[in-house]
Formats: C-alpha cells, structure tokens, sequence
C-alpha cells in the first residue's frame, strides 16, 4: 500500500468540506422554513420593524446583548419586556443619561413617543421567541 | 547581519499594507484600554465616547488590521509561490490607499458624527446593514470592502494562474475567495430578528471559525517552510488534514451559535457536537508546528519568527480550541451564553489565532522587506520579549475575565429564585475588571516593547559574526 501522501490529504479536504457544506445548507433550509413558527413571525408588525431599525441605527448593540449577544457592558433585552413592562421601558430611556458619578452612561437618544412605543413593540416581539427556555432567570 | 532581498520586487507592496496594519494594532489597543477602564469607570469620557463607540472603534479596527495583515501577506506570499511577479503591483498599491482612505473616515465617522446621524448619512435607510454587532460599518464602507477583496483577488489570482502552484498558495487563494464570499451576508438583514441572527452568524462564525482558519494554516505553513527549510511534501499534507478538519468541523460547528436564538432546537446536537470537535484541528496545528521546528533542516536566523509561529500554534490551541470547549457544549452555554466567558475566549482566541500568525509573518518578511535575511540579535531580543510580555498580559486578561465570568454565572444565572440583577453583578465584579485593565496596561507595554524592536540596530560586536553564515553553516 502506498504511504499517505499529500494527495489524499487534499481529497480528504476537498470531499469533506463539500459533504459538510451540503449538509448544512440542508439544514439551513429546513431551519428557514420552521423560524417563522419559532419566532411568531404572524407578529411582525410594521412597528416592531421599526423599532429594529431603531434599536440598529442607536447601535444599541455596543453595550447591550439581545438574546445573549451583543456587548456585556449593559444588561440584557431579550427579556426586558418581561422584567420591566413597557412602562418602564420608556421612562428608563427617557431618563438618560443617569449622570450618576462613575455609573455607566446611557446615551440620550430623543426618541418621539412614537418610536418608544415603536422600541416597546420590538422588545415584546423579540420577548415572544422560542429560545429554548434561554435565558435561565428573568435577571437575563 | 547577512543582507537579503525579496526574490520578486513586486512582493514589496506587502511593506505598506504589514506598516499600516501594525499602526491600526495600536489604535486598537488604545480604545480597548478605555474600554477596560469604562467597564470600572462607567461615566469616563461619556458623553464624548460612550462605551459603544468605543466597543465598534476597538473590534472594527481589529478586523481591519487583521485583514490588512492578511493582505500583506497575500502580496508578499503569492509572487514568491508561484515563482512570477505580482500581477499588478500598482493595483495592490491603489487598493491599500483605498482601503486605508475608507478604513479612516468611517473610524472618524463613528467618533465624530453621532451613530444615527451616520447611518442616515450613509445610505442605510436605503439598505440596512448597520447596528449589528461586527458589521457595523455604514453602507459605503461595505461597497468599499467588497471592491478592495476583489481587486485583490483578481490581482492574486491572476498572479497564482501565470505561476506555479503550490498547497499555500491554493489554500491561501481559496481562504481569500471564501471571506469575500461569505461577507456578502453582511448585506443580508432580514427584518425578522431570529433570521438576521443566523445569517450573520454566517459571516462571524464561518469567518473566524472557517475561512480564516485556512488563512492561518497557510500563514503559518509558509513561515514554518521558510524558517524550518522541512520538506514542502509533509507540510502540504499537514495543512491539508488541518484545514480539511477546521471545515469539517467548524461548518456545523456554526450551530453552537444557534442554541438561543430561536432556531430549533436539534442545533443544540449538532452545535454541541461539531463545536466540541473544533478544538482538533488547532492541536493538530500545535503537533505541526513542533513537528516542523523538530524536524528543521537548518537553523535560520530569524529565531524571533519561529518564536511567534509556534507561539501562534499554541495560544491558538489554548484560546481557540481550549477556551472554546469549556463553553460550547449547550447545557454549558445555557448559563454561560452572552457572559464575561465569552468574553474570555473571544480575546484569547483572536491573539493566539490571529493577531500572532500576522505577526508571525510580519517578523519573518519585514527583515527580507527591509534589505536583510534577519534583524539583528539585539532587535529579536525585543521581538522575543515583546512576545512573553503580550502574551502574559493577555493570560491575566484571559483569567480575569475567566473568574469575572464565573463569577456572573454564578449571581446572575444559576439561583432559579433571587437572582442578582446584572449591574449589581458587574458592582460584584470589580476586582477582577481591574485586573483585566492591568493585564491591558502589560499587553500595551508588550506592543511598545514590539514596535521599539523595529528600531533596534545590531550590538557592536555583531557585525563580525553574522547570525546569517553561522546558521549556514549549521544548516550545511
């Protein structure tokens, strides 16, 4: 038998990274066609697209995670619909920045009430996804 | 000191992309010490540079230098492999000017213009691409990007096509072609949340965990070539089954991202899984790497560069692979999931992946780029200890984080009744916010350590026994 050469290391690569390149677009699109019932996506109403335009264009993102992703230096808001209901939602954002010395700092953004509300709706949406019981306490 | 130029005159445009790249490293660090400093000084510099400013200046400017490096590397690599000149230098030099323009002004837009006003400015209610974490960048700097990758792609391909062509070069090539690829998902953002998520893991995770893995495996199998003088035969077939088994593994390994952000739940297998697998291939790379410096045929005498390639096998096996593991299975990743752990491994894996390979490359083609086979002993003196001084203060990052993760899970996660709210946790956490600041502090001086080491010339007595010919005459 002829020694393990170069060749068949390459076909090795080749072979498996196709194989698992078409496994996982298999999966993917059978993903595709179950988001819509994990994620309510009936629900997406042109407020809560708003309000992702908002929560992108704040670039909210750099300090806060949404379903555990994002930065760590804000708490975070997959769940925040739950843990603090939409009236405190808008008040909080209101109130920015705290100015309290040495406290980390909110930015005031001077939403119209509209795009609060627009903010709320989003944040109730994302509160809505099937994320497999994730996170573990309502503390996020 | 034995004087040395590069076999292609075109190879030296990879002079001003590896300058550039090491400048843009510094600007890096800087707003990663003030993001240190804001996680124990909340309000310091706010309002002028609130944390997320600061966060998108620090991982853009990472992305940008790495990618720099990569093609420096690129330019200088390809010509050398297939035995030809560049295709077109003066492209390779108009894109670096493009791309370090494009780079500047949206790190100045994102200082100086408030974000929103950016986003309006730029086009992204005409296509929304902005505010998602990594892809920040406004419209016109992703147009710009793309346009850059394919300029270079064309140039190096068409260099590879007029060529020889070796293992490197192929990997290197198809590396390039996949980060290209794979960046046009960042024009994807489906106003479904749970569907932006999993395609823009497609550019995160098959980025770092996939395509740039064969760019590392190329990087460091040219360097270890260079500096080992092993057989090409048995470091092509290494850098197959390595890269052969990151894709293998790290393509459904994609599903450890997928466990909570609304996507079935059978991800939570295949994540597991595949995403327990991916530590392999980067200790593969580890028994490659001291396979190769066991195995070398002459002792070359730029000893700095073996240092930061087995350096790179190494943290990347500890940052990527191990720091990886500890979080990935599911159960694991329920409390840990968006935690200072991931936190942790994402720095550990960053600097032992990829910032060391660009280095690595770097220390070996600068000297040739420069005129001379090796920097003077004095200089790798500099080099060697710019290594250790980096790569303890990043562990003390690392292990801060490490207990600061623990630490949050523990408060924050775990206690189903009671649980801590988080910014009582991150009060709790304190002590170890400040060690990872001073561990930042170390990794800074390390980086000043590097840049002095450019600057160093040869000791008095050098001149006389060239590092060059006694490594030579070892090798003969």
């Amino acid at each position: 038998m002829r020694s393990f050469n170069s060749q068949m290391a390459r076909n090795i690569f080749y072979g498996g990274t196709v194989f698992f390149v078409l496994l996982f677009v298999a999966i993917i699109f059978d993903t595709e066609n179950r988001i819509p019932e994990r994620s309510n996506s009936a629900e997406i109403t042109p407020a809560v697209v708003r309000g992702k335009h908002l929560w992108e264009t704040r670039n909210c993102i750099g300090c806060h995670t949404l379903l555990g992703e994002g930065a760590y230096f804000a708490p975070e808001l997959g769940n925040v619909y739950q843990r603090r209901g939409p009236d405190f939602i808008k008040a909080w954002i209101k109130a920015q920045p705290t100015g309290a010395p040495g406290r980390r700092q909110m930015p005031q953004f001077n939403f119209t009430e509209a795009q609060l509300d627009d903010l709320v709706e989003f944040f109730k949406w994302t509160n809505g996804v099937n994320t497999e019981k994730w996170p573990p306490n309502i503390e996020g | 000191m034995r004087t040395a130029t590069v076999r292609f005159k075109s190879q030296s445009v990879a002079k001003l992309y590896f300058i550039a790249a090491i400048g843009l490293f510094v600007g890096q660090i800087v707003f990663g010490l003030t993001l240190g400093l804001q996680y124990v000084i909340g309000d310091l510099f706010f309002p002028a540079i609130p944390f997320n400013i600061a966060r998108m200046v620090h991982t853009n400017l990472l992305i940008v230098w790495l990618l720099m490096g990569f093609m420096g590397a690129a330019y200088y690599i390809i010509p050398e492999e297939a035995e030809t000149e560049l295709y077109s230098p003066f492209l390779a030099k108009l894109l670096f000017w493009v791309f370090l323009a494009a780079g500047a002004a949206t790190i100045l837009g994102y200082l100086l213009v408030p974000y929103a006003t950016l986003a309006q400015m730029t086009g992204n209610d005409f296509l929304a691409t902005m505010g998602r974490e990594f892809l920040e960048q406004p419209l016109p700097t992703k147009v710009g990007i793309v346009v850059v990758a394919l300029g270079l792609l064309f140039n190096i391909t068409m260099t590879v096509l007029k060529g020889r062509k070796t293992a490197i070069s192929l990997v290197l090539l198809m590396g390039l072609w996949g980060l290209a690829l794979l960046f046009l998902f960042a024009f994807v953002n489906p106003s479904n949340l749970v569907r932006d998520k999993m395609y823009w893991w497609f550019v995160v995770h098959l980025w770092v965990e996939g395509v740039w893995e064969l760019i590392l495996g190329a990087l460091l199998a040219f360097v270890l070539i260079k500096t080992t003088g092993v057989d090409r035969e048995v470091i092509d077939k290494w850098l197959y089954l390595i890269i052969a088994m990151a894709l293998v593994t790290g393509i459904l390994g994609t599903g450890h991202h997928y466990f909570f952000i609304g996507l079935p739940g059978y991800w939570s297998w295949v994540g597991s899984v595949f995403g327990a697998l991916e530590p392999i291939p980067f200790f593969m790379m580890t028994l490659f790497a001291f396979n190769m410096v066991q195995r070398r045929k002459r002792e070359h005498p730029n000893q700095a560069a073996v240092l930061w390639a087995v350096g790179t096998a190494v943290m990347a096996f500890l940052g990527a692979g191990l720091w990886g593991f500890i979080h990935t299975l599911s159960p694991v990743n329920y409390y840990t999931h968006g935690s200072q752990i991931t936190a942790a491994h994402g720095h550990l894996a960053f600097y032992g992946a990829y910032v060391l390979v660009v280095i690595a490359m770097i220390s070996y083609a600068m000297p040739i780029l420069r005129g001379r086979e090796a920097n003077p002993r004095r200089a790798q003196a500099w080099e060697m200890w710019s290594f250790w001084i980096m790569t303890i203060g990043m562990a003390v990052m690392v292990l801060s984080l490490t207990a600061a993760g623990i630490l949050q899970v523990w408060l924050q996660r775990i206690p189903t009744q009671g649980a801590m709210p988080f910014m009582a946790v991150q009060d709790q956490l304190r002590f170890f916010y400040w060690s990872r600041v001073g561990g930042g502090v170390l990794f800074l001086l390390g980086l000043l350590v590097y840049l002095t080491s450019f600057f160093v010339g040869p000791a008095a007595d050098e001149e006389e026994i060239p590092v060059g010919v006694r490594g030579q005459l070892q090798g003969a």
